[in-house]
């Protein structure tokens, strides 16, 4: 009882303090649209020309153009609070709409992403750390280390050129094969041979970093006194590694991975750019493609307070997980 | 510092010194391959224009020419040199890698620095407003900075800097706090020294040697974002740059995905001989702190 009401509290406070970030996120957006040079209508509406005049009056209304800065600012807040992003002409669709229905597709890509990052990321880091020095930890180091190196877009176009150009294993592109009308489990096969590729193209950096920072917790952890206790106790060394160093060692990959979440965002405007995958990392490219700069404005808030949610989500998952640490 | 050098003679002293930094550098057999293959980057991008007489723009020849042949890299959809292209991406990639982190280091030292040095409500505001800029998807306020300022080096530059940072302010905020509670510091505040001198003349020579190793990181981590924001179209339009080759050539990923390749291959190995380097200094500047 006590405790669902402490992480009830947790939670709350977890809430208040992802206010003043929230804050920040907007006066940024705020400042960056007032900074730039030239008219904020014309810096929103991009090229001078291309806008319709409706939709220079919408924006000079929009952000009160004719009043105080700190007036327009204090509008263009109680406008966010409302959670009223504006309305896109070029897609003909208010702002907010339009990013939460390409909301699913880029979870279903970060979610997976972050199982198979993790999950690879400590099993070869493990794989790694049990022989020091040896051949297959070198294989392993070596190829977290090229993977840390590679731009992510090319990796993507790599694995397009191999597996959809000349092998023709997967699609190159896209979430579903449009021509087929898939229904049910014909229809998440499909998905699913579609998410191969870029799942696997934004992993592949995330499981480099995993893999090093696993590789030496599993080394660090294997000198402990517990460890010791455990091999007097007559222990397997599989099962001392699986059963005791496993947990703890896999504790500060779990933390840099909910410190990864907001790059993960970005790294998926580049996958989705590569693979057609209709999340917000693509509308973003078309954001940017036509210069919506409303648009990019917005993705960016909702992006934002995706990352702010997941990690409140994680830090509770994390204490739930842990009971050293207290829900403070 | 060498436990031979003679106070009397701190040129020598700084000699032995710089030795022992190189023997330890040096015994990374990876880092020394680095640091080679880096220096032989930089003079490719130094040298290289020198050698051509056209710019990366201009067309050079039948468009698609596949490399290894006429063209040593081929030339592109449109005709242009592929090796020329390269040559000026190099210097792209270096200038905007070293200009932003140096911004980033100096914005990060300014930050951490009085963070760690007056702590109290100054250092955890600080400290508030670092973590702040640490949850805000980065890339993604990269791209608005550059979307918004329109393209151009400045801009890219800028974008780099403002979103690298904070893991630099926080490291010098450590190593501020740590330094800050030492004596030979106490010494110095008694002695009536002001702040600003305490901090530069004896503190902050005291972090030179973590700051180069974060920034040879920030390095390679900039010229990622650079090429991932010239990918995506956001680079200056009359400066050639590896990740711009790699999105203009995109579209013809079917007919000659070398064009793609090429630039790709630059990049990683650009950046790992960078990070191979930052592993190195980290070893030489920081040998109790070496990996496992």
């Amino acid at each position: 009882m006590s405790v669902a009401r402490d992480r009830a509290r947790y939670i709350g406070r977890r809430v208040a303090q992802a206010i003043p970030t929230i804050l920040l996120i907007v006066t940024l957006n705020f400042l960056l649209v007032h900074l730039a040079p030239g008219n904020a209508a014309d810096v929103l509406a991009g090229e001078a020309g291309s806008a319709t005049p409706q939709y220079m009056a919408f924006l000079r209304h929009e952000f009160g153009l004719d009043q105080p800065l700190y007036v327009q600012y204090l509008d263009y807040l109680k406008n966010v609070v409302r959670f009223d992003l504006g309305y896109s002409f070029r897609e003909g669709m208010p702002v907010r709409d339009l990013i939460f229905q390409r909301l699913g597709p880029t979870l279903l890509l970060m979610g997976t992403t972050i199982v198979l990052s993790i999950g690879l990321g400590i099993l070869l880091g493990i794989f790694a750390a049990g022989k020091p020095g040896s051949l297959r930890d070198n294989v392993i180091s070596v190829f977290a280390l090229v993977s840390y190196a590679t731009p992510l877009f090319w990796v993507g176009l790599m694995l397009i050129v191999l597996f959809a150009i000349d092998l023709r294993w997967l699609p190159t592109s896209g979430m579903v094969n449009i021509a087929a009308f898939y229904t049910g489990w014909q229809k998440v096969g499909d998905v699913a041979r579609h998410l191969v590729l870029p799942a696997i193209t934004l992993s592949l950096f995330y499981m480099a970093l995993y893999v090093r920072l696993m590789r030496s917790s599993m080394l660090e952890q294997r000198g402990m006194d517990y460890v010791v206790t455990a091999r007097s106790k007559g222990l397997t060394e599989r099962s001392i590694t699986f059963r005791h160093v496993l947990r703890n060692a896999s504790l500060p990959v779990v933390t840099m991975a909910g410190v990864q979440i907001g790059n993960l965002l970005g790294g998926s405007v580049v996958v989705e750019t590569v693979f057609g995958w209709p999340g917000i990392g693509l509308l973003a490219f078309k954001a940017l493609f036509a210069r919506d700069l409303n648009l990019l404005l917005g993705i960016f808030f909702v992006a934002a307070c995706l990352v702010i949610a997941v990690n409140i989500i994680v830090d509770v998952i994390y204490t739930a997980l842990d009971p050293r640490i207290r829900l403070r | 510092m060498s436990a031979t050098a003679i106070p009397t003679e701190p040129a020598r002293a700084w000699h032995a010194h710089t030795r022992e930094l190189w023997q330890r550098f040096a015994r990374n057999r990876a880092a020394l391959a680095g640091l080679v293959v880096l220096i032989i980057i930089v003079i490719f991008a130094l040298v290289g224009p020198m050698l051509f007489s056209e710019g990366p723009f201009e067309l050079a020849g039948p468009p698609f020419a596949p490399p290894f042949r006429a063209f040593p890299l081929g030339t592109d959809m449109l005709g242009r040199n592929e090796l020329i292209g390269i040559v000026y991406g190099a210097r792209t990639s270096l200038v905007i890698g070293l200009v932003a982190t140096l911004f980033a280091t100096l914005l990060g030292v300014l930050l951490g620095g009085i963070a760690g040095y007056y702590g109290g409500v100054v250092d955890e505001m600080l400290m508030r407003l670092t973590e702040m800029f640490q949850t805000i998807p980065s890339f993604l306020f990269a791209i608005l900075v550059v979307a918004i300022l329109s393209p151009s080096i400045g801009s890219v530059i800028l974008a780099i800097a403002v979103v690298s940072w904070p893991p630099m302010a926080r490291l010098v905020r450590g190593e501020f706090r740590a330094l800050r509670n030492r004596e030979f510091v106490e010494a110095c505040i008694s002695m009536g020294m002001s702040d600003a001198r305490v901090i530069v003349r004896h503190i902050l020579p005291n972090c030179v040697s973590s700051v180069i190793v974060t920034g040879s990181l920030l390095v390679a981590t900039a010229i990622l974002t650079e090429s991932a924001l010239s990918f995506l179209g956001l680079s200056d339009p009359n400066v050639m740059s590896w990740g711009f080759m790699v999105g203009a050539a995109r579209d013809f990923l079917q007919r000659a995905w070398w064009l793609c390749a090429i630039p790709g291959v630059a990049i990683l190995i650009t950046v790992l001989a960078i990070n191979l380097v930052g592993d190195g200094l980290n070893d030489a500047l920081n040998p109790r702190l070496r990996r496992l």
